[in-house]
């Protein structure tokens, strides 16, 4: 046992388990936070880790399991509990009134007060106190709005101390922030340590992980992986923690990528430094007929963000696209659906299904879309017979609501929504994350099956292993650059961990 | 007998219903119709009537709320439409003649189509928010109404023109005539179409349609042209009813009216599934209710309290959260007291 041990723990979690309609969101963590240390929360989506802070937070109430603070047991009913008990929130998007004066918000419900009036000079006083407790001097009188994000996670930060907080949760502070940002906040963050107090802070940037941080606790799929000292998990073994080896039963399935793809023909769609300032760097990307690319890399790392510009989801800045050899203009959804290019986004619920249309509905959806509304898709049960039961949806009831649907059928019906409309390339984004493993089978299965049959596809996931097995070859994307590209059939996921981590294998494989 | 009351259209029907069923109770001759020569005569024609106009505006705000929208333009829309028809009717040298009164009454609706385009305009492509973006022509548009009739309330003598309101067509009203046509246009351009389906996909999740291929852009815009039309329509009924363009009282309060009764016939004002039928039964619920308080003798100073708390219980009656909560006491009262879960409160806080 290291010495930090012999801290006693601020926020003691015991077996915590949440639960949502058909899901457990949380089961059985544990969580430890013990007083003047940094202490980050790792996870890829879905791995539980906002569940986790919002049951903290006082946002979700547990199911089972216990918190204390302190060494005191405590229920948190709401946010307000768990602010009482000293434990501070400050989130990604600053939740602040851009409104207000900095002073105002920094002391807001905290205001000096004489007579019952509140003294504003000594309000914004005490402010200016808190502000250079953290290093920071500006006027607080001046509009929170008139700063940059950066300076308003510090006034948010400040606002914490006000209220002697002994716990400060940072929710992705830094995903916004440029590196001289980033030095300013971590500065804040271990001054803050050093005063005692407990920081939980979440990140998908390792490099940051690893430079502030003092221990880490891995979640995935809602369960406690690993809880260690950073110092004691090489980097390598960080990722295979979050990403994950389950899915044996999915080994039996063949590798798909074990077999040759003709390039000699003008690939389907080939992106030239294709880029958007702030999300993606310039990338250059093939994806020839019958060819399955998979696209690897950490949440954050462009993935989502390639996807979205090949598809005309948000719109490119710099770069081309051809489709067979000939300039192709795909700016909006509509030019890609036009040019037979479907893609399925990472958020199923907010970009995906219309919840409250049937089924049925939301199949024909595509190919109505796409023949106008004045040309009503003909014999509909036909074709949405035809899509489920080829995929597999269960229950086999077309008139359901979409939303009553289990998150792996869903995600068949969308896959059938884009394959009714006969494609000849499909962007496929985490099409398996969170669902059961019966349902990811039967979606690898069905994309090898199409890319056998000449279709395209462009598959994104987190699980490594998935995206070794179904590709011919692996774009690696980090921190928002394509850093190479492997071809898939003589590596093992080690060595693609490796990649992502170093930039380097043991045994290189690139392909021109 | 358990689907029946699942079905959505169950309760506005049943409101519907009772609330003939006490004006009967009240006075028999509510439902009794006479015929006089050949025309048919009595509270409840009176209500098919008079609810034209309603039925018209109501139509289309069930289609703008549909796609997440508002419309409260369309009293003014009313107000504009009157009056570019009753001013070309005043002008021409011949007010009785038919030619004459097409021309007017197509002049009005065209005008009304070319505000419902603007405020489609403002809405899909300015991207400014369906409330504001109508909000301007609700203030402006009466203004408009006014300079077009120069600041009167023009009157006019037309025969054909007063037929559209108060004329009879084989025993009925005409304007129930109209009234009928609109709601069999709208249901079968929304329904036979994928008109309706697209505009509620994009009324449930605008990004997923997006990304799905669905012009959105297009199908809100529509929905506002078509919310302007109606509206055009509905303001050549009503100033065909007093022969006269009033450009501050016509169609006044109607959105209020309208919202109302799209609500009252279920479709929810967060948009996605609309029903034209609820529409239709939430029209006659607002009509029949109008007609009770003249019907019962209310004094008019106290109307509009008696109207509010009659939608009020309607609404309550409506609500599915109203009625779970009422069985789930029931059935607490027979089980005994029970202990609320952590879970319970849990599923909540996530949603």
């Amino acid at each position: 046992m290291t010495a930090d041990s012999e801290v006693p723990p601020v926020v003691e979690m015991r077996g915590i388990t949440i639960e949502f309609p058909g899901v457990k969101a949380l089961e059985g963590v544990d969580f430890t936070l013990r007083a003047g240390e940094v202490h980050s929360l790792m996870g890829e989506n879905g791995a539980g880790k906002s569940t986790l802070i919002k049951a903290l937070t006082g946002v979700y109430t547990i199911a089972s399991g216990t918190i204390a603070v302190s060494g005191v047991e405590r229920t948190f009913r709401g946010t307000a509990d768990a602010q009482a008990a000293g434990i501070s929130t400050v989130y990604q998007e600053v939740n602040l009134c851009g409104n207000l004066s900095v002073g105002e918000n920094i002391m807001l419900g905290h205001e000096s007060r004489v007579a019952g009036r509140i003294d504003w000079r000594s309000t914004h006083r005490e402010a200016a106190r808190h502000l250079e407790n953290l290093g920071v001097q500006i006027d607080t009188r001046s509009l929170l709005s008139s700063h940059s994000i950066a300076l308003q996670q510090l006034v948010a930060i400040s606002r914490a101390m006000v209220t002697d907080s002994k716990v400060l949760v940072l929710d992705e502070p830094t995903s916004s922030l440029d590196r001289s940002e980033v030095e300013q906040l971590f500065g804040v963050m271990r001054d803050l340590r050093d005063r005692g107090v407990a920081i939980l802070f979440v990140t998908h940037f390792l490099d940051q992980v690893y430079e502030i941080s003092d221990r880490l606790t891995v979640l995935r799929n809602g369960k406690l992986v690993a809880e260690h000292p950073v110092s004691e998990v090489p980097r390598a073994e960080l990722i295979s923690l979050m990403i994950g080896r389950e899915l044996d039963e999915l080994q039996a399935l063949s590798r798909a990528s074990v077999r040759t793809v003709d390039r000699t023909d003008a690939p389907v769609l080939s992106a030239t430094q294709l880029g958007r300032k702030g999300s993606l760097n310039p990338v250059d990307v093939d994806v020839y007929e019958g060819e399955v690319i998979g696209i690897a890399g950490l949440l954050g790392s462009g993935r989502t963000e390639l996807a979205r510009l090949l598809y005309g989801a948000d719109r490119a800045d710099t770069g081309r696209l051809e489709m067979h050899g000939r300039p192709a203009r795909i700016t909006t959804p509509r030019n890609a659906i036009d040019n037979r290019i479907a893609f399925s986004s990472e958020d199923r619920r907010a970009e995906g299904i219309i919840g409250d249309l049937t089924v049925a509905e939301n199949i024909v959806l595509g190919l109505q879309a796409k023949r106008g509304w004045l040309r009503k898709v003909r014999n509909p049960e036909r074709v949405v017979a035809e899509y489920m039961d080829a995929l597999g949806v269960t229950p086999a009831d077309p008139h359901r609501l979409i939303r009553e649907l289990s998150g792996g059928n869903q995600q068949k019906v969308l896959l059938a929504r884009w394959l009714a409309t006969a494609p000849q390339l499909i962007i496929l984004d985490e099409p398996t994350r969170g669902i059961d493993i019966g349902a990811k089978a039967d979606i690898q299965r069905k994309v090898a099956e199409l890319s056998n049959a000449g279709l395209s596809v462009v598959f994104i996931s987190s699980e490594l292993e998935e995206v070794l097995r179904i590709s011919q070859r692996v774009v690696v994307m980090r921190d928002r650059h394509k850093i190479g590209e492997l071809a898939s059939n003589d590596i093992e996921v080690a060595d693609l961990v490796d990649f992502i981590a170093h930039d380097t294998i043991k045994k290189p494989e690139s392909v021109a | 007998m358990k689907r029946i009351f699942k079905h959505r259209m169950t309760w506005p029907i049943i409101a519907l219903l009772v609330l003939v069923l006490v004006n009967t109770i009240a006075r028999p001759s509510f439902i009794s119709v006479t015929v006089q020569g050949d025309k048919l005569y009595g509270p409840i024609i009176d209500i098919l009537r008079n609810s034209a106009p309603l039925m018209l505006v109501a139509l289309g705000m069930t289609i703008v709320i549909a796609t997440r929208g508002i419309d409260l333009s369309v009293g003014a829309i009313m107000a504009v439409s009157g009056a570019v028809a009753l001013t070309i009717i005043e002008g021409s040298p011949a007010p009785d003649s038919l030619a004459t009164v097409m021309i007017a009454a197509t002049a009005g609706v065209l005008v009304a189509l070319v505000l419902g385009v603007w405020n489609g305009f403002l809405v899909s492509v300015v991207g400014i928010q369906p409330i504001i973006a109508t909000l301007v022509l609700m203030l402006a548009g009466r203004g408009i109404a006014l300079l077009i009739t120069g600041g009167f309330i023009t009157t006019i003598n037309s025969d054909p023109y007063k037929f559209m309101a108060q004329g009879y067509l084989i025993g009925l009203p005409f304007a129930l005539f109209v009234s009928i046509a609109a709601v069999i246009a709208v249901a079968l351009i929304e329904r036979r179409t994928a008109l309706g389906v697209l505009t509620e996909a994009v009324g449930i999740n605008p990004e997923a349609s997006r990304l799905a291929g669905v012009r959105s852009r297009s199908i809100i815009w529509a929905a506002y042209a078509v919310s302007g039309l109606l509206a055009g329509i509905a303001g050549i009924l009503y100033s065909s009813n007093i022969m006269a363009a009033d450009a501050n009282a016509a169609g006044l309060y109607i959105e209020l009216d309208a919202i109302l009764a799209v609500v009252l016939g279920g479709t929810s004002l967060m948009g996605g599934k609309f029903s034209i039928a609820g529409t239709v039964i939430g029209v006659f619920t607002i009509q029949t209710l109008k007609s009770t308080i003249t019907f019962l003798g209310v004094p008019p100073a106290v109307s509009p309290l008696f109207l509010a708390i009659v939608v009020v219980i309607v609404v309550l009656v409506q609500s599915p959260q109203l009625r779970d909560r009422l069985s789930r006491a029931v059935r607490r009262v027979r089980r005994g007291p029970a202990t609320p879960t952590l879970t319970d409160s849990g599923a909540e806080a996530a949603q």
